[in-house]
């Protein structure tokens, strides 16, 4: 069905256009550009555009694609970086050199590849084959066996299936006899519309934590698989930092990171440093279990507001083999103010700064395609594989991490407003703690986590049964010292007793100690929950002690002098996640000076 | 949508009204050649005609008023009926009856040629200095295209500039944009002169240029760029584009992009290292609302449009670097901040997009000291990948994290001091003080003529920690403390 354009405004574009739905792709004039159609009014469909509308003409034809906007999945999605709208951005330096070229269509995954197709051992011919089943394996990147799918509205009789061998994504892998009697072949990958969440069996509840190997976080705000938290924070306050440490380090099996309406020279950083960052638990390159979407903030604004959506669509999609997925989207403001320019162009009503007054339902739309599942067509195969076919877990997640940017660093915005009443993890990031360098900047009084019962289940099966009453105990002590603090500002040191200064210094050791984290320094920039727990414990023990020491009339003065402060604010660096043992022996040295001093400053004063 | 409306309407009765005159006369005719004579209304810099088929979006246009007078213009937007466009020399004095309007069928583009260098042009890419225009067959669309994310290279090669709170600090990489957020009556274009005049890559004699971009600045400040840069003897390898404050508002939205194709044509075809500056974005953003107010879009904060962080962005992200191109673009935009409010949304979306920021403090700049640079909000984020081992020195980012917390601890113990007193303060506390005073008075501060080697602001740096007790000094390594940290307590405290 072909239109013709009779408005340009824009990314925002109109078209006398029947019989097109919306949602629905279309393509634009002589130059060939992708849009999606928003809305319908009487004939005249409106149209937001993916691409700059520059020298777009009048009654230039419109031709309706048919299709929603969908992303193809199969094997080949991993260390790529794609564009909002799914083009593969390093085939488009090849195809048309260092700028972005207009009205370009080109597959997201590499037509010509061969993949090794291992056919499932156990699927019989003749039997139901529903969406979801696996009909067997490709060994995608070293760390990522690749399940490959049955698309979820698809079922019929497998009449036919491949052989084990090579095959590229052109060449069908089954043939199916769905109930209409008519056959579908079905390949290594398919394609999926981003706008519509995959199916699933049924949510599950989340139990493990997402172990990012950042203190702050794993210690004190832990993330669960399969949740949703939200980074907000004023520029400069690191939050891409934390976002890139997250990604590097995080325990998933696969990670997406969606660059939305962000910086391309840090981009460019991600691109270049993922290559060769090492897995820490597999030893390979990170860029193995990672797929990126870029759509820095001078790309086209409508791809920006897409971008979103093809990163979780992907994300589901690993899912759906039984995979932990995290998916980082940096920044949703910017996705935010992308649903704001286009709005404000349909001339909509604005409610909040401008936002329309849906921002709040597509905001916990989209949040809400996380979560942990049952995934789709499990139970149908591999209940008997005896070991002939790749475990395949019958369960799967997708946890969101959304960075929020509020303007002027105000949490009270919409974004931020919104997104905090669908988040169940808060990482509030402060300015005043980036201004003093205290990196990662979040802040302790501020943030907030709704999986703490639950992760304490974990740290106790997996790491101490004491963990929950540390982290309680020091997070008491940060807030007493904050207390004392507002004291301190309004009359002086010189009004609190030595206990409470010590409480101070006892603040001062956790924030030092632990909370603060560098991403440069090669030993401290992950730190295994051994590691975090052994360091809290460290600093607890050391104020413990040193409260005796004052009850026995020490000065806080003389106990800031002792050496040993000092070296344990450092350990962090000192030694790796796989030197605890030197932890614990330093622990032990610790007690153990701290007899010392008590025997030698009784003896003092006797 | 109202307005447009209006527009119809006025069009309409113009028509009606020229029905009863004589046809066939020059006042009837619409269509002349190329050009067409069917305005219907303008006001504010927008003009709204009659559409004309085969006109394209963002199309350049030559508006010709009845004094034959020639202004530009651009189509920024297209109804069935109606055609908008953006007249950049304003609309003020034109009689829409006498007002003939020719589509040029081709975007805005500019001419590029090595010739420019040395030269002065307004915000379409005009000689402004009585000298001929630049011809060339090689012209390009001033909005530029994408750089596609994977075809860009991480900036990181370290640019000194000579200047300590800068160097030392909030390092500048090429390919960088640092902005400089500053106030009214700051020395921000004393600091850019000398930035210009210093900046240089260790170890390198570089084929450098410079594109000077001022938008609604002021004769004097536009003379002073002209004359340091004389005085430097650089003129040769600058390129000046100049929109004065009585130049028309609406070049000020184009002159960004003419300035920025310039750039990149020195960088990426003709390989040369280009220092954008661009003075003063909040004019720049003034003036987008001025338009986006007239054509009637829903504004978003303080009268800003919605889309206000996609064109800021659309001009700061043409800085950068490209794999296999040997150029760079490093950009440094002043945003001067309405009431030296940081939160503002001109600084506010900038901070988001550029890779960090300078502020200006203006309590610095009343106790006398210059730069008056505020290190607590400056940052430079690709700092990181800039300094160290191989680039500058080993300590170099350890001992900038150190100085910047002790500074922020100082800063602490000043505001207690100014609570309970001086003589209250423990002796540590005492320290931090003395460490404040002779940071701002021998680190920050320091000569408009003096150009510091990364070396000289290192050692300084030690010289000031060194009035700090090692214990305090977290931040360092303890092999720095060994090499470099000399505390034998400090002279005026016991």
């Amino acid at each position: 069905m072909d239109g013709k354009l009779t408005q340009i405004n824009g990314p925002l574009v109109r078209a006398e256009l029947t019989e097109a739905c919306i949602g629905e792709q279309v393509r634009i004039g002589k130059l060939n550009l992708l849009g999606e159609v928003i809305g319908r009014e009487g004939s005249t469909a409106l149209i937001q555009v993916y691409e700059d509308t520059g020298s777009l003409i009048l009654g230039e034809k419109v031709e309706a694609l048919g299709h929603p906007l969908s992303v193809e999945l199969g094997p080949g999605l991993l260390g790529q970086i794609f564009d909002g709208v799914q083009r593969p951005l390093l085939d488009l330096v090849q195809l048309s050199g260092d700028y972005i070229p207009r009205g370009v269509s080109i597959p997201a995954l590499n037509r010509d590849k061969k993949w090794l197709f291992n056919a499932s051992q156990t699927l019989e011919l003749e039997s139901i084959v529903s969406g979801g089943m696996s009909l067997g394996t490709v060994k995608e990147t070293e760390l990522v066996i690749h399940q490959i799918l049955v698309p979820p509205n698809c079922s019929g009789r497998l009449i036919w299936l491949a052989e084990t061998g090579s095959y590229t994504l052109n060449e069908p892998v089954a043939r199916i006899k769905n109930e209409q009697h008519t056959e579908d072949l079905l390949y290594l990958s398919h394609r999926w519309p981003v706008r519509t969440p995959r199916p699933f069996n049924r949510r599950a509840d989340s139990i493990a934590p997402l172990i990012t190997g950042q203190r702050i976080f794993d210690t004190f705000f832990p993330l669960l698989k399969g949740g949703k938290a939200a980074i907000p924070g004023p520029f400069g306050a690191g939050k891409t930092m934390i976002q890139q440490q997250i990604a590097r380090w995080s325990d998933a099996d696969i990670v997406i990171y969606v660059g939305c309406g962000e910086r391309g020279n840090e981009l460019v950083d991600v691109l270049e440093s993922f290559p060769q960052l090492i897995d820490p638990r597999s030893k390979r390159s990170l860029m193995e279990r990672t797929i990126m979407v870029a759509n820095t903030s001078n790309m086209p604004v409508v791809a920006r507001e897409s971008s979103i959506y093809v990163g979780v669509t992907m994300a589901e999609y690993y899912r759906d083999q039984g995979l932990d997925v995290v998916m980082v989207a940096d920044s949703t403001s910017r996705w935010a103010e992308a649903l704001r320019e286009v709005a404000g162009r349909l001339g909509q009503m604005p409610v909040e700064e401008g936002y329309p007054a849906y921002l709040a339902s597509r905001l916990a739309a989209f949040y809400e395609r996380s979560g942990r599942v049952h995934i789709l067509g499990h139970e149908k195969n591999n209940s008997d594989s005896g070991g002939k076919d790749p475990v395949r877990k019958d369960q799967g997640s997708v946890t969101l991490i959304g960075a929020v940017s509020p303007p002027g660093g105000d949490f009270s915005e919409p974004v931020t407003g919104h997104t905090k009443e669908i988040v169940q993890t808060f990482w509030a990031l402060s300015k005043e703690l980036a201004d003093a360098r205290h990196y990662p900047s979040v802040s302790w009084t501020e943030s907030f986590s709704e999986y703490v019962a639950v992760t304490a289940d974990w740290w106790v099966a997996n790491v101490h049964p004491d963990w929950l009453k540390l982290r309680a105990e020091s997070l008491s002590l940060l807030s007493q010292a904050q207390e004392l603090m507002r004291i301190v500002n309004l009359v002086g040191p010189e009004a609190l007793s030595s206990e409470q200064r010590w409480v101070l210094e006892g603040a001062d050791l956790i924030k030092e100690g632990v909370l603060q984290q560098s991403a440069l320094d090669e030993v401290d920039s992950y730190a295994s929950p051994e590691k975090q727990f052994l360091l809290l414990q460290m600093m607890l023990i050391i104020y413990h002690q040193g409260e005796k020491m004052i009850v026995l009339g020490m000065s806080v003065q003389a106990l800031k002098k002792l050496p040993l402060l000092i070296t344990a604010k450092r350990c962090k660096s000192t030694y790796s996640s796989e030197q605890t043992e030197n932890l614990k022996q330093f622990i032990i040295q610790i007690k153990s000076d701290f007899q010392k001093y008590r025997l030698e400053y009784t003896q003092e004063l006797l | 949508m109202i307005f447009k409306n209006i527009a119809l309407n006025i069009r309409r009765s113009y028509y009606e009204g020229i029905e009863c005159e004589e046809i066939n006369s020059e006042r009837t005719r619409t269509v002349r050649g190329l050009e067409y004579r069917q305005a219907s209304a303008a006001h504010g810099g927008l003009l709204f005609m009659h559409s004309v088929p085969g006109i394209a979006y963002g199309d350049q246009v030559i508006v010709t008023d009845h004094r034959n007078h020639k202004r530009n213009g651009q189509v920024v937007q297209i109804s069935g009926e109606l055609v908008t466009i953006q007249v950049i020399e304003g609309t003020d004095d034109l009689d829409l009856e006498r007002t003939w309007v020719r589509f040029l069928q081709k975007p805005f583009q500019v001419s590029l040629s090595t010739d420019v260098l040395g030269r002065i042009f307004n915000g379409i890419g005009k000689p402004r200095d009585d000298r001929p225009p630049i011809v060339s067959s090689l012209k390009r669309n001033v909005n530029g295209a994408a750089v596609n994310p994977a075809a860009r290279a991480y900036p990181k090669e370290f640019i000194q500039t000579g200047i300590a709170a800068i160097d030392g600090l909030n390092s500048l990489v090429r390919g960088q944009k640092l902005p400089l957020f500053s106030g009214s009556g700051l020395p921000h274009n004393r600091l850019l002169a000398q930035i210009v005049r210093q900046a240089k890559l260790l170890g390198e004699e570089s084929n450098f240029a410079i594109v000077f971009a001022a938008m609604g600045i002021s004769y004097s400040n536009a003379l002073f760029f002209q004359n340091n840069f004389e005085s430097n003897g650089v003129l040769g390898n600058v390129v000046m584009f100049i929109n004065q404050a009585d130049d028309p508002t609406l070049e000020r939205l184009i002159l960004p992009r003419t300035a920025l194709t310039v750039a990149e044509y020195l960088a990426f075809d003709e390989d040369r290292h280009v220092l954008v500056i661009l003075t003063d974005m909040t004019n720049y953003a003034e003036a987008l609302r001025e338009i986006s107010t007239e054509k009637g879009d829903v504004p978003a904060r303080k009268g800003y449009p919605g889309y206000l962080y996609s064109d800021l962005a659309s001009i700061y992200e043409r800085a950068g670097r490209i794999k296999n191109r040997h150029g760079s673009i490093t950009m440094m935009p002043v945003v001067s901040m309405p009431s030296d409010d940081i939160t503002h949304p001109i600084p506010d979306l900038t901070g988001y997009i550029t890779e960090g920021q300078i502020v200006l403090s203006r309590e610095l700049h009343s106790k006398g000291i210059y730069p008056p640079i505020n290190i607590s909000p400056s940052l430079s984020r690709l700092m990181k990948d800039g300094v160290g081992k191989n680039d500058t020195r080993d300590d170099h980012i350890r001992v900038a994290n150190q100085l910047f917390a002790a500074y922020a601890k100082a800063q602490e113990v000043r505001n207690l001091a100014s609570i309970i007193g001086a003589d209250e303060l423990s002796e540590e506390d005492n320290h931090f003080l003395s460490f404040a005073r002779d940071f701002e008075a021998i680190y920050i501060n320091q000569d408009e003529q003096q150009e510091r080697s990364i070396y000289e602001t290192l050692n300084i740096s030690w010289e000031l920690l060194s009035i700090l007790p090692a214990s305090v000094l977290s931040r360092v390594s303890e092999a720095d403390l060994a090499r470099y940290h000399h505390w034998e307590g400090h002279p005026g405290n016991p």
